[in-house]
């Protein structure tokens, strides 16, 4: 299959890059067959109402129409060049940024772009059986763009790993899709990524919190002195904002509808009425927020000062001009306190090993105000319930805090007052159960699952009563 | 930074219930070591994380290697694997030799590749076959293990790989072996040998099998049945009736205030002041006839033990006393005992109990050709340097002999192929590689040979009668720890082992060397080097010319 920018959409001139050309002819058709055996499933005949990135001008990069998903057109798409751009922190700050890897962070460069990449599949993955229970035709369609998103942020890191890293890259690029979420020989790298999503709460969730630990990261690798991967994620983050969007107001919307329900019944007993109980919220809540938290690593990382220190991953904001002023970052500390031989001890970590926790910082802010959000809504009702984010130690596997249990107000506790405390914590099987009996199609134009609210607005301008996705084997209700 | 710890609080004595890092389980003909070591190790200031070892690891996985040789004569295969998720072993922790005295690191570097050549000393001579199963990455020092078994196999879930990180990651070297075994060993093609040792991120799948790398690679789901029926197999010429003997612990007295030790046949005098001390293995009296049946004798028979002890000695000489240069090996007791004994062993050699302590006995005697101090043979009254107590004096740098009636040394068969060195000669065909008419010519002769022979014969260094005898010994021990200790260090690791190479003299030789050489250099140890900044927040800067 001839390779040109008919079928794929780019600005780096793929017609004339002999290199890029040679990867994609052979990875190009077997993205397809990846997408075609692991993506949505049952829904790839649909027309769908997709946005699609043509340029990277604010024209071209939402392009909304109706299309088939294995004819999405995904494309390779970098934030224009400035050629004047120049290393923001670390030890090689104000030298020019690098135009191509240096042989002497190949590897860790590497690492980087080949973790980053392997989520993006991976989540296509876990979201594959969702479609069939989508609450409404609006949030399947969101469903769909976030997934082909997800695909081409694929695009976006394969073709980093084509162009830049040779043999290695090419042979990298094909594991992204022979491995497989939850695959016993060949799992996704990041454990997080290897359950399935299999219920639309854990959806909202994941795009909430766990595509948000994306957005930091790409934040962060968008700061990095490799351009090409600076100019790769800045592009992405102008998309995962939607993602995020669908995550906030899903969440958003769960909760007002929770609120009508209460205000139905006297006892405040949604469960009786087919609603979500904010206590069942709360736990999902806790549950994905630590999860993701963990995708950041260890709170004192040597990798994450090795990563700041060569220039190739900042903090978010790092060159904003407002967020920080110390971009060499080697004369402060953090203070940190975690159990340690049964104490719980202050730990100053050096400012490098903490990025990490840096970056972490920054997650909870933003995750702080989506909660906000929420909350709001709580108040505005005249409820006193509120929403809350656990504490950073609270159910962690990965970093200084795993060694330990700590409840979610982040005090430490006996692995069995853990144990007991997380039927109040963290979704029982019985819990899931139940958010999963919820789960029934509602396919109908306009109407939403009784579990959850309308949105605001459509897409693009475009009512909520819309066929945003129009079956080729089924019909859409009209209302 | 490198800080203080008191080295002599290291046992080199442990038993399976007192493991914290290993797990050791046999089932019939095969055994297992399950790799699960504890964060806490020898010293405060790290954490094993990762399956990442210090020495107390590896004196763990030593006595597993030697209890399955004595106490498991009945196991034909051993399987080495992890009981961590996704990391079989992340190698020797950088943190900890970040802290460790250059000593330290030299004596932990030279006692794990000990370890290694003992697996590869079962696995040919002993019929315990080992195999690596790698159910998860293995890096460094975690792929140096696995090279000293037979076979290695990877799992292959697309993560994990096998590497020799050590040049990229911390500017040394992977010392234990590793770039030896890489080329000798598994004889991995030169040039992609020299690609795989600085490429911090390794090989997986099917290029390591490509490369020669490992020996097999399986999915997840098949993996451990596949190398649990490799394992079977291996272990297919195992013999079920034999019956282990136990080990006992040695608990040798120690002096408080000298430092001296007292085991039951070996003791060591030491004068710190002087810096000398004074190995002395004593033959008891009254040894009877072997029984039928070998392994009885169990772990009491002096063959075993006093090697034992001597084993014990000499790491305890290594790590506890780093301010004593020169060693005096002293024996006392009855040749006839000695000849008897030597002349049993070799009649009952293949009872696998006999061909484990004589196996014993020869690895006990290169740690001695390995120890980076000054030994001096003292042959004098009551000595008893026979047969395989020869040797010992034949392991010497210099022997000292007493001209007087009735000191006399004598060989035997032993001495003739029984305890061969790290160049694969006798110690008597290393002593005159000039002339092998002459070993020859050693071995057809019999009987008592005193000082005038043995003078003629070469086997004396300095010989001198009981007028002259105290001061030529005490000049040439004061003179002796008055020299330079590295001069010497390196001196003796020079002269000791002349004749062919091997893998185990190039380990010693030439990779130890050269890593005990980085590990001096500024671009590994200085305050930018790449050992000392590994884990901190700056980067290393080299000094790039090269030598």
């Amino acid at each position: 299959m001839a390779i040109s920018s008919d079928i794929i959409p780019n600005n780096v001139d793929l017609d004339s890059n002999r290199k890029l050309q040679k990867a994609l002819v052979a990875w190009q058709p077997r993205f397809l067959e990846w997408w075609n055996d692991m993506g949505p499933r049952g829904y790839q005949q649909d027309m769908v109402y997709l946005r699609t990135a043509v340029s990277v001008e604010s024209s071209g990069w939402a392009h909304y129409d109706y299309v088939r998903m294995p004819e999405y057109r995904w494309g390779i798409f970098l934030t224009p060049n400035d050629p004047n751009r120049t290393i923001g922190f670390g030890d090689q700050m104000g030298k020019p940024a690098w135009q191509q890897v240096p042989g002497e962070y190949r590897k860790e460069l590497r690492r980087l772009i080949v973790t980053q990449c392997d989520t993006e599949p991976a989540s296509v993955e876990q979201q594959r059986l969702l479609g069939d229970t989508a609450p409404s035709l609006y949030d399947m369609r969101n469903l769909f763009q976030v997934n082909v998103e997800e695909g081409r942020h694929l695009w976006a890191m394969v073709h980093l790993l084509h162009e830049y890293f040779g043999r290695d890259g090419r042979e990298e690029a094909e594991d992204m899709l022979m491995r497989r979420s939850g695959d016993v020989d060949s799992p996704r790298i990041l454990e997080a990524f290897n359950k399935p999503i299999d219920d639309w709460l854990a959806f909202f969730c994941f795009t909430m919190f766990t595509d948000r630990d994306g957005k930091f990261q790409l934040g962060a690798l968008a700061e990095s002195a490799f351009d090409p991967l600076s100019r790769a994620t800045r592009f992405m983050l102008t998309e995962e904002a939607h993602h995020l969007f669908v995550g906030d107001t899903g969440i958003g919307r769960v909760v007002r509808r929770t609120i009508e329900l209460m205000a139905q019944r006297e006892d405040r007993d949604v469960t009786q009425l087919g609603g979500i109980p904010l206590t069942l919220l709360q736990k999902y809540i806790n549950e994905w927020y630590s999860a993701s938290m963990d995708l950041f690593g260890s709170e004192d990382s040597s990798n994450s000062a090795t990563y700041f220190s060569a220039g190739l991953k900042g903090r978010f904001g790092e060159t904003n001009g407002k967020t920080y002023e110390d971009h060499v970052a080697l004369e402060t500390y953090r203070d940190l306190k975690w159990m340690e031989e049964g104490r719980l001890t202050n730990h100053e970590i050096p400012m490098r090993r903490a990025m990490n926790l840096e970056l972490a910082d920054s997650y909870r802010k933003d995750c702080s105000s989506a909660l906000n959000r929420w909350n709001k809504f709580l108040e505005e009702a005249g409820l006193a319930d509120r929403l809350y984010l656990p504490e950073l130690s609270f159910n962690r596997k990965v970093g200084v805090f795993s060694e330990h249990d700590y409840d979610v107000s982040g005090n430490p506790v006996a692995h069995n007052d853990f144990a007991s405390g997380c039927v109040e914590w963290l979704p029982s099987e019985a819990d899931k159960a139940y958010v999963k009996s919820l789960m029934v199609p509602c396919l109908e134009l306009g109407k939403f699952a009784n579990w959850i609210a309308p949105p605001r607005k459509g897409i693009q301008s475009n009512p909520i009563e819309f066929p945003y996705v129009q079956f080729h084997d089924k019909q859409t209700t009209e209302a | 930074m490198e800080s203080s710890f008191d080295e002599t609080t290291i046992s080199f004595e442990t038993q399976p219930s007192d493991y914290r890092h290993i797990r050791l389980s046999v089932n019939g003909a095969t055994a297992r070591i399950e790799l699960d070591f504890h964060e806490d190790g020898l010293r405060p200031g790290y954490q094993l994380k990762l399956n990442s070892y210090d020495l107390g690891v590896d004196i763990e996985l030593a006595d597993a290697v030697q209890r399955l040789r004595f106490e498991h004569p009945e196991v034909g295969a051993v399987l080495i694997t992890s009981a961590l998720d996704g990391v079989f072993s992340s190698g020797a922790n950088i943190f900890m030799l970040g802290l460790s005295t250059h000593a330290h690191k030299v004596n932990f570097c030279k006692y794990t590749n000990e370890t290694r050549l003992y697996i590869e000393d079962a696995s040919e001579f002993s019929g315990q076959r080992y195999i690596a199963g790698l159910n998860g990455i293995a890096s460094g020092g975690g792929y140096e293990l696995p090279m000293a078994c037979e076979e290695i196999y990877l799992v292959d879930d697309r993560r994990s790989a096998v590497s020799l990180p050590e040049v990229p990651f911390l500017g040394v070297l992977p010392g234990t072996g590793g770039l030896t075994r890489l080329v000798d060993k598994r004889k991995v093609r030169r040039d992609l040998a020299d690609v795989f040792s600085t490429l911090a991120e390794g090989i997986k799948g099917k290029r390591a099998v490509e490369w020669g790398l490992v020996d097999g690679i399986y999915p997840t789901s098949r993996f451990a049945d596949e190398v649990d029926n490799r394992l079977k197999e291996a272990a297919q010429d195992a013999d079920s009736t034999l019956k282990g003997i136990s080990l006992d612990a040695l608990n040798p007295k120690l002096d408080a205030e000298t430092g001296s030790l007292q085991y039951r046949h070996v003791s060591l005098k030491v004068n710190r002041q002087e810096r000398v001390a004074t190995l002395r293995l004593t033959v008891p009296s009254g040894m009877t006839d072997l029984p039928s049946s070998v392994g009885d004798l169990g772990a009491d028979w002096f063959a075993l033990r006093a090697f034992r002890e001597l084993d014990d000695a000499i790491l305890r000489l290594r790590f506890h006393y780093p301010e004593v240069g020169l060693v005096l090996i002293e024996t006392k007791g009855d040749a006839q005992d000695m000849l008897s004994l030597d002349a049993a062993m070799d009649d009952r050699k293949d009872d696998w109990f006999v061909r484990e302590t004589l196996l014993f006995m020869k690895r006990v005697m290169k740690r001695i050709d390995c120890t980076a101090r000054s030994f001096f043979a003292i042959i004098d009254e009551g000595s008893c340097f026979t047969g395989s107590l020869f040797e010992l004096a034949l392991a010497a740098d210099r022997i000292y002999m007493l001209e007087e009636e009735g000191v006399q040394v004598e060989w035997n068969a032993s001495n003739h192929g029984a305890f061969p060195m790290a160049n694969g000669l006798t110690r008597l065909q290393t002593r005159f590689l000039a002339d092998p008419a002459h070993v020859g010519k050693l071995s057809t002769m019999s009987g008592p040979i005193d000082t005038d022979s043995a003078n003629e014969l070469g086997l004396v260094t300095v010989s001198a009668d009981d007028i002259d005898w105290e001061d030529e010994v005490r000049l040439a021990i004061e003179e002796r720890v008055s020299l330079s200790p590295d001069s010497l260090t390196g001196m003796e690791a020079n002269l000791r082992f002349a004749g062919p190479e091997t893998m185990e003299t190039k380990i010693f030789g030439r990779l130890s060397a050269w890593q005990n050489w980085i590990f001096q250099r500024p671009n590994a140890v200085g305050p930018s080097g790449a050992l000392s900044l590994y884990g901190q927040p700056a980067s290393p800067e080299f000094d790039y010319n090269r030598t």
